[in-house]
């Protein structure tokens, strides 16, 4: 046999291979078949879900904690459908995935066959792009083409469908150059329009009370470094959006933490008042701006995104620029440079005092318009910031009546007893809002959330693929009740495969955000979010599933439990801490509403004029 | 009443997308998950059999034309979008009308024919098929005439445009072209 001649099933395989893929996660199926054959043999690693939806967040968490592409495989019809879920989270988060489906032989496409779903259309609108191969020759190109588009530009997920004639037929292996590439329409823009860059440093220098507004794309950008000495050379604020968390590390002077509905005060309140937002890789996503006619009124806005589909679409933008968001910054940097901002390397110590103590650089040439923009001159503006933050803090009350152990004090607790570097997953609901509150965010890529789509679900199957992805990082799903019950069969796999991930479950016995809602507008009338705080047994369950179940009712509880679970490296452990269900995440901004009616916890309230 | 309403409103997208499978449903559910309003749609292939050309003609009421030509141009099998404004564009249409006719209307209506240089396609003992092409303006006023003697089926093709020409340098004028630089040599 010719060397060369492989099955379209091997051709797919060996492709991956030839990505670097190391891991895929997936499930078998009668379409897919031929093609798990040839992964007996491969040198990738496959990990056995138990729900097709737990390999698609898998490969997201994956996705997110290394910075590459996440891979899934599924058959057709319901394993495809069942993947929809997470390539609809992946595509409003920006996240690479290439997921492989099965689908019924070419000749029985458009019959109704067993297990025919039409998966190119279903995904159409929820991926970047999506291929139906025909002929198994295409198999090397479509693969390259496919990991090109997910990975490059604005990321995003891909789906390859692939007929089980086309994996069963023969073809001649070959591995496509960047030139076979057949992409004539796609041709991502990384590199921001010098005039453009030009303009956003002088609206930079001219700015008052500016903030950097740091989204998701820094974190895909890897522009985590190029952010920190935008903001220590120019001492602008920086907020980190749900998606941008660890993008700027939270115990930085600079850092104001999270914007939005639930985002603090200060955060809230700086875009609100400023004059000058850069937006920078974030998308003016609804539960950001609040109601959008309303938002940072006195704002002029520069916004760099890879995505020109975002300048504009929610607010006008002053200078708009395409490009990379490390590449933009850098350009952004020798902008300023060249308009004589002075470098300041005595302020990049990164962490102590506070931003009135950061010592001025060197100052600049007099007549440079930067000579008017020595550090201090922001002073006044982060000094209204640090009176906001010292007034309104973010608040809890640990008290000692049974039955109310505080979910905030669980996370204060946990995050005090892990290492900086813990990589920590979460659902949706008020846990997720409480852990990106809560925790001290200082590395990239160390918070995985789904944060467009809001899917419940996510923690579980999150943190095993970051596990997966990150053998050595210590990784925590905070998870809710409701959440866990969607995806809990996937510690099965994390049991069987040895990924020893630990959940966090705050189980408050409710849907808690929707009861919330339903208390604060509903004129608590609670409508379907009772869950019970032990139907199921949590503990019981995760112990069927060969995890170690640990109970926790009182704050003494906390601490030793945490302890022990952070000794255990051999299994998952799940921690049922049975928290308070009264306790509502504050401050919050009600849906539709502006930003400037953000309601903070009543206890900071009372007394206000 | 033109059918066309108020024309400000509609501007023309000339799309030169890929030819492969699926490309129109790519092209057609985007406008139907964003809520773009498509006033008419022609798809034909281009003297490149690699890539066809959808001419679409959006109503801008309904979304910013930046938005609705950038989400198009997200599309990965579209190559590039030339957008035409309303005044600089040479628009063209095709239409087929049966109508009826009596001995008395059969004259009036082969006369009105004759006055918008269509053509009689079918004749049949109470009706006639013409075919009329032309600026849709044109077209919408004939429709308007016919109307009164009864129209039986009638089709229309949908726009087809392409820019107006300069003649001071016998470039192409008023069409912004999107996507261009893309891939200059193969977007014919």
């Amino acid at each position: 046999m010719d060397p060369k001649e492989l099955t379209g099933a091997q051709a797919l395989i060996k492709s991956l291979e030839m990505q670097q893929v190391e891991v895929m996660f997936g499930l078998p199926g009668g379409a897919i078949l031929p093609v798990y054959d040839p992964i007996i043999d491969s040198s990738i690693r496959h990990i056995l879900v138990r729900h097709e939806q737990g390999a698609g967040h898998m490969a997201e968490g994956y996705a997110q904690a290394t910075g590459r592409p996440g891979v899934a495989i599924v058959t057709s019809g319901p394993g495809a459908t069942n993947i929809v879920t997470p390539l609809a989270d992946a595509y409003m988060d920006s996240i690479p995935l290439v997921v492989i489906t099965g689908q019924v032989a070419t000749s029985s496409i458009g019959s109704d066959a067993f297990q025919e779903s039409d998966t190119t259309g279903i995904t159409m609108g929820i991926t970047k792009h999506n291929w139906l191969i025909t002929e198994a020759k295409d198999i090397p190109r479509v693969v390259a083409e496919a990991f090109h588009v997910a990975t490059t530009g604005r990321p995003g997920p891909v789906v390859i469908d692939m007929p089980k004639d086309v994996a069963q037929a023969t073809m001649q292996w070959y591995w496509p150059e960047p030139s076979d590439l057949d992409l004539p329409g796609y041709h991502p823009v990384t590199v921001g329009d010098p005039e453009l860059v030009r303009q956003a440093a002088e609206l930079i220098l001219a700015a008052e009370r500016p903030v950097i507004y740091a989204g998701g794309g820094i974190l895909k950008a890897r522009a985590s470094e190029a952010l920190r000495e935008l903001a220590e050379r120019t001492g602008i604020p920086v907020v980190t959006t749900l998606m941008a968390r660890g993008s700027f590390p939270d115990s930085h002077p600079l850092c104001l933490g999270m914007p939005g509905m639930h985002g603090n005060y200060t955060a809230v309140t700086a875009m609100q008042r400023s004059d000058l937002l850069i937006a920078l890789g974030s998308r003016f996503d609804d539960r950001v701006t609040g109601r959008v006619g309303d938002f940072a009124p006195g704002a002029k806005i520069i916004h760099v995104d890879i995505d020109p589909a975002e300048h504009h679409k929610v607010r006008r933008a002053d200078v708009a620029i395409v490009g990379d968001c490390r590449l933009v910054t850098d350009e952004l940097l020798s902008a300023l440079d060249g308009l004589g901002l002075p470098h300041s390397d005595a302020c990049r110590s990164g962490s102590g005092g506070t931003p009135a103590d950061a010592v001025p650089g060197a100052p600049a040439a007099p007549g440079t318009p930067a000579a008017s923009f020595p550090r201090e001159r922001l002073d006044p503006w982060r000094e209204t910031l640090s009176q906001w933050q010292r007034r309104y803090p973010l608040v809890y009350d640990q008290t000692d009546a049974p039955g109310e152990l505080k979910p905030q004090f669980v996370l204060e607790t946990l995050r005090d007893a892990t290492p900086d570097d813990t990589i920590v997953a979460s659902g949706v609901g008020q846990h997720q809002m409480f852990a990106s509150q809560w925790w001290k965010f200082d590395y990239p890529n160390t918070w995985i959330n789904s944060g467009g789509l809001g899917t419940m679900g996510f923690a579980v199957p999150a943190s095993i693929g970051a596990k997966v992805g990150r053998p050595n990082r210590m990784v925590w799903a905070v998870d809710g009740d409701g959440c866990f019950q969607m995806t809990a069969q996937e510690l099965v796999t994390a049991s069987s495969e040895r990924i020893p991930v630990k959940i966090a479950l705050l189980n408050n016995a409710y849907l808690g955000m929707v009861r919330q809602w339903q208390e604060m507008f509903y004129g608590e009338r609670y409508s379907e979010v009772y869950l019970s705080p032990d139907l199921p047994d949590y503990v019981g369950w995760a112990e069927s599933m060969g995890c170690v179940g640990i109970r926790v009712e009182t704050p003494e509880e906390v601490g030793p439990a945490i302890d022990k679970a952070n000794a255990v490296d051999d299994r998952p452990v799940v921690i049922d801490f049975r928290t308070d269900a009264s306790e509502k995440v504050y401050p919050m901004v009600a849906a539709g509403d502006s930003n400037d009616n953000i309601m903070v916890d009543p206890a900071q309230s009372r007394g206000d004029g | 009443m033109s059918a066309y309403g108020v024309d400000k409103r509609h501007h023309t997208l000339t799309v030169l997308v890929e030819n492969k499978p699926g490309v129109l449903a790519r092209v057609a559910g985007l406008f139907s998950r964003r809520g773009y309003n498509i006033f008419s749609l022609a798809v034909a292939p281009t003297d490149n059999p690699r890539f066809s050309r959808i001419t679409i003609v959006v109503d801008v009421e309904s979304a910013p034309l930046d938005q609705i030509i950038k989400q198009l141009d997200k599309l990965i099998p579209v190559v590039s979008i030339t957008e035409l404004a309303p005044s600089a564009a040479r628009e063209r249409e095709l239409l087929l009308v049966t109508v009826e006719v009596s001995p008395e209307t059969r004259g009036q209506v082969i006369q009105l024919v004759g006055v918008f240089e269509g053509k009689i396609v079918d004749v049949g003992h109470d009706r006639l098929t013409v075919m009329l092409a032309g600026d849709p303006t044109k077209i919408d006023d004939f429709e308007d005439l016919l109307r009164s003697y009864g129209i039986v089926d009638l089709q229309r093709s949908g726009r087809v445009a392409l820019p107006k020409l300069d003649r001071t340098d016998d470039r192409s004028r008023g069409a912004t072209v999107l996507g261009f630089a893309k891939n200059p040599e193969k977007a014919g």
